[in-house]
């Protein structure tokens, strides 16, 4: 067992594909929550080959997509006129500010990373110890550990130097402004599994009883999206409405324990904005207090003011699930991976970029 | 973005003066270190998923066959055995 290619079994997704089939007997609005699903539900044709009777709706659920377009400019302007070492993930580097990207700022000449961990960039801190190094934080709960042991590494180690931005997104709460928008018409949910790693279910219980919808924590590949679909249209043809666990191979009902106590550590939850959805209570993590000398915000009190969004650009509808990408006036023609008005197009697992790839609609 | 991928542990050691326990993890050839805070537990020969230079998760090897199995359970069993049918609802519960 490898614990991936085995998920990839064309002959079995088949036999999931064709129990679906038998099971719907109505038609069925289905989120899956993740950005890193719609990448395996388009990349992999599955979109296609569901019955019509079930609709995939694309939820929310890519960081990078939901970062505040003001962060990305603080960002920006960190970079470029504060001369610190800027680290973050790749994805983040290509999104547009409202100036410019990371990536523009770097072939400027800012001293802009791309880095695979937030632990190199403590590393890198050390072995800079005249410059400042800021790490752009961003994630979900599956991210935050990581970011957070970031800055556990440094204090404890007396690296003074290193601070994070941090803009981090809660997925549960998320769900929730999702059910109470009066546009959403969503029957299910696919949690993401990677999520629920870190944090566990217990936070999803009081939804799925709340708002009466059957919610099944789910994995990426192939087989694990097929099974976590079967597995909420079962719950829905039952009239039935609990939290599965799909992906129990790797998540536990109670989470990752010893990841939770880091995130609590240092980071406390705050009201949070969202790209292109808008603030939503309680819905991220701040640092507290106690680690305000890693906190960049407090660090260097930058001000930039809010810039407007493209005009152009549906992205909340998208990631609120009301809009298909192809519904857009500009996709694939004004807006497109190489010159993305909004951040769906830009992630790879933005539902924009995933359709723009992988959907066949746009001749690339 | 929260891609993590699962992969074996080969070797394990203390870094930074005995502080963080780091491990090397092969993910089919390629070999990465990874930072094991979050999975005190565990040890050389054990799937781990990685996120982002953190392992999360040890996977579980008997719910990992489950997937392969589902539908020739569900084929079995049918719709009969869901036990919250012969349970009180739960309105029921919580007034008693």
């Amino acid at each position: 067992m490898k614990y991936m290619s085995e998920y990839r079994d064309p002959e079995l997704a088949k036999k999931y594909l064709e129990e679906i089939k038998n099971t719907v007997t109505r038609p069925w609005s289905i989120m899956e929550v993740c950005g890193g699903q719609t990448h395996s539900l388009v990349k992999n044709g599955i979109i296609d080959m569901l019955p019509d009777s079930v609709t995939m709706i694309h939820g929310p659920g890519c960081p990078v997509c939901v970062t505040p377009l003001n962060l990305i400019d603080k960002a920006v302007h960190l970079a470029t006129e504060k001369g610190v070492i800027l680290c973050s993930f790749g994805d983040m580097l290509r999104v547009p500010g409202s100036v410019k990207s990371l990536l523009e700022a770097k072939a400027e000449g800012a001293d802009v990373r791309v880095l695979y961990s937030p632990l190199e960039a403590v590393r890198i801190a050390e072995e800079n110890p005249d410059r400042e190094v800021v790490f752009f934080a961003v994630g979900f709960e599956t991210t935050a550990p990581a970011n957070a042991l970031s800055v556990i590494h440094a204090h404890s180690r007396g690296v003074k130097n290193y601070s994070i931005l941090a803009s981090h997104v809660l997925v549960p709460p998320a769900i929730k402004a999702v059910i109470d928008d009066e546009e959403s018409k969503i029957d299910g949910f696919l949690a993401a599994g990677h999520v629920c790693t870190i944090m566990g279910n217990a936070e999803y219980h009081p939804i799925s009883e709340e708002f009466n919808v059957p919610i099944v924590v789910t994995g990426f590949e192939p087989l694990d999206v097929l099974q976590g679909i079967l597995m909420v249209i079962r719950q829905l043809e039952q009239k039935k409405s609990k939290v599965e666990n799909q992906y129990a191979r790797i998540v536990r009902e109670e989470g990752n324990p010893d990841a939770q106590k880091v995130i609590h550590q240092v980071f406390e939850t705050r009201d949070q904005m969202w790209r292109g959805i808008g603030e939503i209570p309680q819905s991220g993590y701040a640092v507290r207090a106690e680690f305000a000398d890693f906190d960049a915000t407090r660090k260097y009190n930058v001000t930039i003011e809010e810039a407007p969004e493209h005009p152009d650009c549906i992205s909340g509808q998208i990631m609120k699930g009301i809009k298909k990408p192809f519904e857009c006036s500009q996709f694939g023609k004004k807006c497109k991976p190489t010159n993305p008005l909004g951040a769906p197009m830009v992630s790879s697992e933005g539902a924009c970029a995933a359709y723009y790839h992988f959907s066949g609609m746009v001749e690339v | 973005m929260c891609l993590a991928i699962p992969g074996k542990i080969r070797s394990v050691e203390m870094k930074h003066n005995g502080m963080v326990r780091m491990a090397k993890i092969s993910f089919g050839g390629i070999t990465k270190e990874a930072s094991l805070d979050m999975l005190p537990d565990a040890e050389i020969g054990d799937y781990v998923l990685v996120h982002v230079g953190v392992a999360i998760s040890k996977v579980n090897e008997e719910e990992a066959q489950k997937t392969f199995k589902y539908l020739e359970e569900i084929g079995e069993l049918g719709d009969l055995i869901d036990v919250e049918d012969y349970l009180p609802s739960k309105d029921e519960r919580k007034a008693s």
